[in-house]
């Protein structure tokens, strides 16, 4: 079975406000191997013009994996996890998170492109802050490949 | 702002970053990153799905590639926009020295206080990123 029809542009319900500490920044450098202090050091962060920690550039994808996670766990979309592939990823942003952000994901499906027994599934997910403001968009896109079998 | 953002001309290649995963690299991953899927652990679930072995994360992979870009610009803040293609699985063997990944850049067009950036991520001498760019804030 391929994924429901009338999918694109349907908008999920944003993620619950997920507070970043200082420790969830400085141990996401860590497990990516980043060593410069401005991840871990305030003293540094705000030297180099930053309001606490700032956060790598692919740490957005935390919050955005729980908007994805809700689009793959809605029985009405018709996705099987275990045949889903992240093809591409990509991020615009209007800020770094930092540490002490209460961030929000929404989730939009905006394309579903069938080819060769997969779909296509591009999504844009909006990553806002705990004013409403703009932190980041990051575009997932994933590969469905339907069953060889339509159950 | 910074000497690395100064860096940032038109066509020059920027200094190769090498890095080095291991499976203690995957673990830390998945624990920082909460994606836990097996096939970044279990070579018995990896194999299942046709895969030769544990894969890094595609996304642990971007962040290298990320790492390398806030390196060459100077600070995380200066990253614009970065998008990337999974094109190919990094496998981790279970071993002290895991496997090398190496990121090269060119800097691409620079207008409007930003520089394009083409990145070349590889591993065991193949390219595992496809499409790889990214736009960082440049000083006037």
């Amino acid at each position: 079975m391929s994924v429901q029809e009338g999918l694109a542009g349907r908008t999920f319900d944003p993620t619950p406000p997920q507070e970043v500490s200082r420790a969830d920044v400085a141990r996401f450098a860590a497990a990516v191997g980043d060593v410069d202090p401005v991840h871990v050091d305030v003293a540094v962060a705000r030297e180099r013009g930053h309001r606490d920690l700032p956060a790598p550039p692919t740490f957005p994808i935390v919050v955005a994996f729980d908007a994805l996670q809700r689009l793959l766990a809605d029985p009405s979309v018709g996705i099987e996890l275990r045949n889903v592939v992240h093809v591409e990823q990509r991020f615009e942003y209007t800020r770094p998170v930092y540490a002490g952000d209460v961030l929000t994901a929404t989730l939009t499906v905006e394309s579903v492109r069938a080819a060769a027994g997969t779909d296509l599934i591009g999504n844009r997910i909006e990553i806002t802050d705990g004013d409403g403001a703009h932190v980041c968009t990051a575009r997932a896109s994933l590969a469905h490949k339907a069953p060889a079998s339509a159950a | 702002m910074t000497a690395g953002a100064k860096a940032l001309q038109p066509g020059a290649e920027l200094p190769t970053q090498r890095y080095q995963l291991t499976r203690a690299s995957l673990v830390a991953y998945a624990g920082a990153s909460g994606d836990q899927n097996p096939i970044h652990w279990s070579d018995r679930v990896a194999t299942a799905v046709g895969l030769p072995g544990v894969v890094a994360h595609g996304m642990l992979t971007m962040a290298l590639g990320g790492r390398a870009l806030t390196t060459w610009a100077g600070d995380p803040g200066r990253v614009l926009e970065y998008g990337v293609r999974f094109t190919r699985p990094v496998v981790v063997p279970d071993d002290d020295d895991g496997v090398e990944v190496t990121v090269d850049g060119v800097v691409g067009e620079v207008s409007d206080g930003r520089a394009r950036i083409d990145l070349t991520v590889t591993s065991a001498g193949t390219k595992v990123l496809g499409q790889a760019r990214a736009s960082v804030a440049v000083d006037a």
